[in-house]
């Protein structure tokens, strides 16, 4: 069920509505059944894979958490008996049991996760190398259907464990319960990746009918509709058409792939993530932000910070940490440091752990080595960045333009540019096509292309480009105004008929510009896939 | 108390201006079909008629280009009714009978056979030109589940708006104009054409890898001979003297052998040429596809004989109030035909 | 403390860690300053700073994190 289909409208209005009519305590098992329903449209086999994962992990979090809770009771009753050595080998001793459920349960769910998403591109890469190789003996491609979302619960999933594994949040004694945090259906087809100790706080409590709560929330549907029916489904006839074909489209058009695919990332993924923090929301629960103006960044360092954060906050937490901050990696660091000195061997330690988590990152976004190149790239502009930033600060010592707004928007500029280069890795349909455009914009110049009408035969006409102009604009203000505090805070202020006007002026805009119905494929959201 | 009031007074309004506000914007995004293709406003037309029709057409372009119901009262006293609209399909047909016999029970109804060819609807927007016109009933939500497209959702049946939302960059002076109101745009479900363009180099069909008519087209057929036989009403099956669409001997066959089964009355025109008197030269305005005025005139002239001998129609010229409306009809259609001459520059015959 | 200010004025000699209490939230210190910090710490203290233990809690402030060391220290 997409966000953008009937179905899953009358799905939502009808969850609200039972949702609270009945008693309280029908909200929780309400909202598992919808979650499962919504799973099962997607194809009734697909279930399997979800509930396996669930019960799991629900398991194996039981396990760790009583085996935490018996070692710590016991080292309390045997406090005074014991020497400090015999309660660190005690201690150790219990960790080593709940590791190997850990460890166990990571195997086996990742497993899952990387058969399913991952084999036929192994696969593919070994007939590759036997191919170069002149050797026979190709294998097979499996026919193997990505369950909905098993990117996302895979990692949702993963995540408690390793806090439960930490001692961070206790574990979930209800298998009901964790598997509404695993398949709470807002968040199952693009995210975000929540935590347990984030969604859970209001996840499982009983909501009354919060009139300001549920308008907010319906409110910011209604802006994540807006941006993706009137604006993301708008531009992707343009983008299509320029990535579809790069033989014809090079040079300035390769440029204005680029800018427009970034607009519609934008506006389909976070336009995405508003309709489910809002969906939540409007049902009284809290999606932790996904995003914070991520445009608006002034390096690509800080764009990471505050683009998907959810899924970067993950990987910083669960894998490059975990690997940084190893004994091996700290012994590791102690090594080089003796031998390539202070400078280079601290650092050492850092840039490998991010490589393998750049790696991971592309690889999770999709099992092609347009992702793995995407993420190395990203990795690359990071730590050169990084190893000129002494030359930076010479820079800023001598110039003081540091602050300035100029200087700032210059910042911002490059960094979109940036950023508008390093997306289009996902989009070309191979690595080589991608480098291809990427090079003709330096190389062909017909940049007459820009204003001879030639951008009128890209799919969108000229009502089409001034529709998503002003709804560019209207992204632009809603991003300024909201760096000073929650916009729909401030339209709240104002007196009744001038927020009706808006919202309602909001809902007709994307009524009438919409890019919906006969006519308009329904264009899946793009971080479905993922 | 008094902000509860305020509160539930402002809900009211708000919600009063939002229903007002987009069943105006439905009315005036949706066709108005006055000009042009005048073909989608026909169906709704129908209900502007007092009801008491003793001949009814179902079909296709076939019948509301190939018969003139004026003509058939002229010469014999038949009021008749056209429920024609664009490649109306076999489902449609059945509904809109079904429709029409929720105000009147004619006594022959004629049924143009062309439309078995699909099983299936082919359109999604000749669907809307044959559904959308019809009156809100159990038979029109039946009809447009019979007729939906993959893709296609009912809800944008149930609110057009969401159908042609995207339509206010098209708008045109006549969806203003007729907002609120409509225009004739048929005679008695006829519509008109003076113009003559002769059939030459009609293409031969292609042979097909299956000539057997489907099985949903079958079924509707079977339902229309119930409903007639439930109702007590002759039903009358023919095939349009159109050269094209090709009409393949495998499917007169199936269309002869069923007539025998079921005892009903087949008229295949595209046999009777000799009889009906058409000139393919003369009588056709896009070379062979359908009857221009002269055509239709002929055609009618023959079957409006022929239903007079074989069914049990009967001459009502004699009833004044009656009578009176078709005068009425006969002085629109006369002007129609000077307007069509005088635009055409043709001779007037 | 003293010791644990220096490792701290080592990186980011601009900041004034005795009185700044958001130095993750502000993104003072980002994750590669962390796993420096960290190296450092392990270094000079006898503890281990493990994954688990990097929350922003205990990152915020030169004083949050001296608690963090002495918690750990304490811990053995």
């Amino acid at each position: 069920m997409l966000f953008t289909s009937y179905g899953f409208l009358g799905f939502t209005a009808a969850l609200f509505l039972l949702y609270y009519l009945l008693p309280k305590r029908c909200q929780q098992p309400l909202l598992l059944g919808a979650s499962c329903l919504f799973y099962l449209a997607a194809g009734p086999g697909y279930i399997l894979y979800i509930l396996t994962t669930a019960l799991t992990v629900w398991f194996a979090g039981v396990r760790m958490g009583k085996n935490a809770v018996e070692a710590s009771a016991w080292l309390k009753e045997h406090k005074e008996e014991l020497s400090r050595e015999e309660r660190k080998a005690y201690k150790e001793g219990r960790k080593r049991v709940r590791r190997r459920w850990l460890a166990g349960c990571l195997l086996l769910n990742l497993g899952i996760l990387a058969v399913v998403k991952y084999l036929n591109f192994i696969i593919a890469n070994w007939n590759a190398v036997l191919t170069a190789a002149g050797r026979t003996g190709q294998l097979s491609f499996f026919a193997l259907a990505l369950p909905l979302g098993i990117s996302f619960y895979t990692f949702q999933a993963v995540g408690y464990l390793v806090d439960v594994y930490r001692g961070t949040v206790e574990a979930e004694k209800s298998p009901l319960r964790f598997l509404l945090f695993i398949s709470f259906f807002p968040q199952l087809i693009q995210g975000p990746i929540s935590r347990y100790g984030d969604l859970g706080k209001t996840l499982y409590a009983p909501h009354g009918f919060d009139a300001k709560q549920v308008s907010f929330g319906l409110q910011r549907m209604l802006w994540g509709y807006f941006k993706k029916l009137v604006l993301a489904d708008r531009i992707l006839a343009a983008v299509m058409t320029v990535v579809g074909d790069v033989g014809t489209y090079q040079g300035a058009y390769a440029a204005v792939g680029m800018l427009f695919y970034t607009v519609q990332l934008y506006a389909d993924f976070t336009g995405g993530i508003d309709v489910t923090i809002g969906l939540a929301q409007a049902l009284g629960i809290t999606v932790k932000e996904n995003f914070v103006r991520p445009y608006f960044s002034k390096s690509l360092k800080e764009y990471w910070r505050r683009w998907h954060i959810s899924m970067c906050s993950w990987f910083r937490d669960y894998l490059f940490y975990p690997i940084s901050t190893s004994g091996a990696m700290q012994r590791f660091t102690k090594f080089t440091r003796k031998r390539l000195g202070d400078k280079i061997g601290r650092r050492l330690p850092v840039y490998l752990s991010s490589f393998v988590v750049w790696f991971s990152t592309g690889l999770w976004h999709g099992a092609s080595w347009n992702f793995i190149v995407w993420g190395l790239l990203n990795y690359a502009v990071l730590m050169l960045s990084e190893e000129l930033e002494p030359l930076y600060e010479r820079f800023h010592k001598r110039f003081a333009v540091k602050g300035k707004l100029w200087y700032r928007l210059f910042q911002v500029g490059r960094t979109f540019l940036l950023v508008c280069v390093l997306n289009i890795f996902d989009c070309y349909a191979t690595l080589g096509e991608t480098v291809r455009a990427i090079g003709s914009v330096f190389t062909v110049r017909n940049w007459s292309v820009l204003w001879d009408g030639s951008l009128l035969k890209l799919g969108l006409t000229g009502l089409d480009y001034g529709i998503l102009a002003g709804g560019c604009a209207l992204m632009l203000g809603v991003s300024l105004v909201q760096r000073g505090g929650s916009v729909r805070e401030r339209i709240h202020e104002k007196p009744y008929w001038a927020r009706f006007v808006l919202w309602y002026g909001l809902f007709l805009a994307v009524l009438l510009m919409g890019a919906y119905g006969v006519g308009y494929d329904q264009s899946q959201f793009i971080y479905n896939r993922f | 108390m008094k902000t509860k009031q305020k509160t539930a007074l402002r809900v009211l309004v708000s919600v009063l201006i939002v229903i007002l506000s987009l069943a105006l914007l439905q009315r005036l995004l949706m066709p108005k079909y006055v000009d042009g293709i005048v073909e989608g406003a026909f169906v709704a037309e129908y209900y502007k008629e007092v009801k008491d029709h003793d001949l009814l057409f179902v079909g296709d372009c076939e019948v509301y280009e190939n018969f003139s119901p004026a003509v058939l009262w002229q010469d014999f006293g038949i009021n008749s009714y056209i429920r024609g609209s664009a490649e109306q399909y076999i489902f449609q047909s059945y509904y809109l009978l079904e429709d029409a016999f929720r105000y009147e029970t004619p006594k022959v109804v004629v049924f143009n056979i062309q439309s078995l060819q699909f099983s299936e609807a082919q359109s999604e927007a000749y669907n809307r030109m044959s559904l959308e016109g019809m009156r809100w009933s159990p038979t029109k939500v039946k009809a447009i589940f019979a007729s939906m497209k993959e893709g296609e959702h009912f809800l944008d049946y149930l609110f057009p708006l969401l159908r042609y939302h995207t339509r206010w960059s098209q708008l045109e002076s006549t969806d203003v104009e007729y907002l609120f109101k409509t225009k004739p745009v048929s005679f008695n479900g006829y519509y008109m054409r003076v113009d003559a363009k002769p059939a030459e180099n009609v293409p031969k069909g292609k042979p097909l890898a299956d000539y057997s008519f489907g099985d949903k087209a079958w079924e509707y057929l079977d339902k229309m001979v119930e409903l007639c036989e439930k109702e007590g009403v002759e039903l009358v099956l023919i095939k349009a003297p159109s050269l094209y669409p090709y009409w393949y001997p495998q499917w007169e066959e199936q269309m002869e052998e069923y007539a025998v089964q079921k005892g009903l009355p087949y008229i295949n025109l595209l046999e009777l040429q000799e009889e009906t008197g058409i000139d393919y030269t003369t009588d056709t305005y896009d070379g062979g596809l359908h009857m221009n005025l002269s055509g239709a005139e002929k055609l009618s002239r023959w079957l409006g004989a022929w239903l007079m001998e074989h069914t049990s129609l009967t001459d009502r010229r004699a009833e004044p109030e009656l009578s009176a409306r078709w005068e009425e009809k006969l002085s629109a259609y006369e002007a129609e035909k000077e307007r069509q001459y005088e635009f055409y520059g043709i001779e007037k015959p | 403390m003293e010791e644990l200010l220096e490792i701290l004025r080592d990186m980011h000699p601009d900041v004034d860690f005795e009185t700044e209490e958001h130095l993750i939230d502000n993104g003072i210190l980002d994750s590669l300053d962390i796993v420096s910090l960290i190296s450092e710490i392990s270094e000079n203290f006898d503890v281990t700073i493990t994954a688990r233990d990097i929350v922003p809690e205990n990152f915020n402030s030169a004083q949050a994190l001296y608690d963090l060391v002495r918690r750990l220290e304490d811990e053995g």
